[in-house]
Formats: C-alpha cells, sequence, structure tokens
C-alpha cells in the first residue's frame, strides 16, 4: 500500500507538471494510514488538520494556480507568468513535500535503515507538531523518528539511482 | 504603563544594540498585561506560550549570539562575523518585533483610532475600512511565517503596509518605521483558530491598542 501510494503519487504528480495542457488537475492523495496511526508520536488531530486541511490547500491552490497559468501562456502574457512563479512553487512544493511526507511515516515505522542511504523530509512547519509538542520543536524532532518508513525512504533512493 | 513599557523597550533596545562593547544583555520585556488579558480573541494559552517561551528563547538566543560576534570581532574573523549574520537577524528582529507587538495590543483596545492618526490612514488608505482590509490581505497572503506591518515612510512622509518574511524586522529590511505588526506565525493562533488565519486575523482587530500605535506615528514624525 505504501508502494503504492509512492507511485500513484509520483503518477499524479510528474505528467501533470510536465504536460499543463493536458488540464490534469491535481488531487490530495489518501493517506496511506489512519489519522490517529501515528499516535502517540503524532497526534491525529495534528494529522487530520495537516492532511485534510494544510495539504489540500496546497492542492487547491496549485490548481487554481496553474488554471491561471495557462491562461496566461495562451495569451503570452509573460509578466503574468513571471508573477505567478512564487505562489506555483509555494503551493507546488507544499503538494509535492507533503505527497513525500506522509509516505515518509508509517505506524510500524522507526528502527535504522537496513544498508542503503534514505531520503527523507521532516516537516518543521509549526502546523506539523505545535498542538501536541508546542514550541519544543526538539521534542517532535524526537518523536517523529518512531514513525519514520524506513521502506518508503530506500525505495526512493533505489528509484531515483536508476 | 503602556507607553512606559515603549519606551522602556527601546531603551532597552538602543543602548545595548549601538555599544556591543559595554556587554549589556537583553531582556524579555514584562507584558503590560495578564496572560489571559486578550480572551476570547487571543487565549491565554497562546499568550503565555508566545511570551514566556517564543520571545524568552528570541532574548536568550540574540544574547549568545551577540556574545560571539563580540569574539569574533575582537579576533578579527570576519567570516564568523558575516555567519552570524543570520541568526542575529533571526534572534533580533524576533526580539524587536514582539518588543514591539505586545505593546500594540490592549485588553482595552478595538475601534478606531482618532484624530491625527485616523486622517493620515484616511488620506494614504483612503478610508479606515479599506486600512483594515488591506492589512488583514496582506497578512493571511503571507506564505509560511512572518508578519504584517502598518509602518510609515519617513521619506515620502506617508503611511505604508508591508509584510516581512520569518523575524526579518521591518525598519532593518526596508526602512520603515513599524507602528503595528500583527504576528502570523502559526505559533500566533494555531492551538486557538488551528489552520483559519483568516479568523485569527479578523479577531485582532479587537485587541489593537490605537494609543500606542499612535504614539508611535507622533514620534517617528519628528
Amino acid at each position: 500500500m505504501l508502494s503504492r501510494a509512492a507511485s500513484s503519487a509520483s503518477r499524479g504528480l510528474a505528467p501533470a507538471l510536465a504536460c499543463l495542457g493536458s488540464r490534469q488537475k491535481h488531487s490530495l492523495p489518501d493517506l496511506p494510514y489512519d489519522y490517529g496511526a501515528l499516535e502517540p508520536h503524532i497526534n491525529a488531530q495534528i494529522m487530520q488538520l495537516h492532511h485534510s486541511k494544510h495539504h489540500a490547500a496546497y492542492v487547491n491552490n496549485l490548481n487554481i494556480t496553474e488554471e491561471k497559468y495557462r491562461e496566461a501562456l495562451a495569451k503570452g502574457d509573460v509578466t503574468t507568468q513571471i508573477a505567478l512563479q512564487p505562489a506555483l512553487k509555494f503551493n507546488g512544493g507544499g503538494h509535492i513535500n507533503h505527497t513525500i511526507f506522509w509516505t515518509n511515516l508509517s505506524p510500524n515505522g522507526g528502527g535504522e535503515p537496513k544498508g542503503l542511504i534514505p531520503l527523507l523530509g521532516i516537516d518543521v512547519w509549526e502546523h506539523a507538531y505545535y498542538l501536541q509538542y508546542k514550541n519544543v520543536r526538539p521534542d517532535y524532532l524526537k518523536a517523529i523518528w518512531n514513525v519514520i518508513n524506513w521502506e518508503n525512504v530506500t525505495e526512493r533512493y533505489v528509484a531515483c539511482k536508476k | 504603563m503602556l507607553s512606559r513599557a515603549a519606551s522602556s523597550a527601546s531603551r532597552g533596545l538602543a543602548p545595548a544594540l549601538a555599544c556591543l562593547g559595554s556587554r549589556q544583555k537583553h531582556s524579555l520585556p514584562d507584558l503590560p498585561y495578564d496572560y489571559g488579558a486578550l480572551e476570547p480573541h487571543i487565549n491565554a494559552q497562546i499568550m503565555q506560550l508566545h511570551h514566556s517561551k517564543h520571545h524568552a528563547a528570541y532574548v536568550n538566543n540574540l544574547n549568545i549570539t551577540e556574545e560571539k560576534y563580540r569574539e569574533a570581532l575582537a579576533k578579527g574573523d570576519v567570516t564568523t562575523q558575516i555567519a552570524l549574520q543570520p541568526a542575529l537577524k533571526f534572534n533580533g528582529g524576533g526580539h524587536i518585533n514582539h518588543t514591539i507587538f505586545w505593546t500594540n495590543l490592549s485588553p482595552n483596545g478595538g475601534g478606531e483610532p482618532k484624530g491625527e492618526l485616523l486622517e493620515a490612514i484616511k488620506r494614504d488608505f483612503g478610508s479606515f475600512d479599506k486600512f483594515k482590509e488591506k492589512l488583514t490581505a496582506v497578512s493571511a497572503g503571507v506564505q509560511g511565517s512572518g508578519w504584517g506591518w502598518l509602518g510609515f515612510n519617513k521619506e515620502q512622509g506617508r503611511l505604508q503596509i508591508a509584510a516581512c518574511p520569518n523575524q526579518d524586522p521591518l525598519q532593518g529590511t526596508t526602512g520603515l518605521i513599524p507602528l503595528l505588526g500583527i504576528d502570523v506565525w502559526e505559533h500566533a493562533y494555531y492551538l486557538q483558530y488551528k489552520n483559519v488565519r483568516p479568523d485569527y486575523l479578523k479577531a485582532i482587530w479587537n485587541v489593537i491598542n490605537w494609543e500606542n500605535v499612535t504614539e508611535r506615528y507622533v514620534a517617528c514624525k519628528k
């Protein structure tokens, strides 16, 4: 299920980004586990807000920005194309980062990687931990290692070495 | 009490920043009101964490950074002096910004400014409502962590709205003189408003201390 989420995320993102004319919309990927699955390390309230509100907003705003970009491209309006770059980076980046992040975590995670060097993101925006850890980011950073999905991270490394 | 906090903050910051050799340490200013005083608009838990943890950390880390800077300066170690710049901007900006912010808020705040400041707002933005809309929109639009500001452009003699990322201080990075800041880092609202930053931005207008904002405006026109 985790590898399915990883490859469907790449299938979802790469073609859409490559072919702006294809009118494919980005969509919020399903979380590969329940909102409460990473407790006690990251609580359910955080996971639900983080996925269904924050990541969802990046997806929606990315689609809006890309639609505006298509229009500007069609009109040859380079000024607008350039003006849209920050929104594309912010929302596109937010979508990419969180898509990877959900697959980097697992209720069956933790421990150590075997052999290969992993590729892994750790979200340190306050929304990723504040409700549970308040200002004490280091405590969140201690806890998250209990839910790192090393299978996924290794898959990514292997995939990018090809 | 509010003007005492504002002027003791300036007395505290300006000489310490100006004379790095004097070994003055920055200190966390007292909040001019209780942690629960701004309820229900900003709750006590947020105010306590925001002041006693976040602002306190900026103060502590600013002192640490300045100490390292003094050592590097004494050794002629320009590489280290430059390497310390981000930490100085981040922690120094954080201390400056929050020191202003606590004075910008009051349990007796809200409503609209009067007199000189209101006239300037009408002149530079069209109306108080248009100004409020604009500052709210700019603050809502900050990507990630940062601040929305009402500032004074001394060169052009007019009010100006600006956003700064992270803890970048308004005056240090844009030259605008800070009058009113709105903290949109998630720690400023998340425990109460979660991801709905616009709700926090609606509520905060109920506790804006227009007396303090006016004092700052009058002071910077001198």
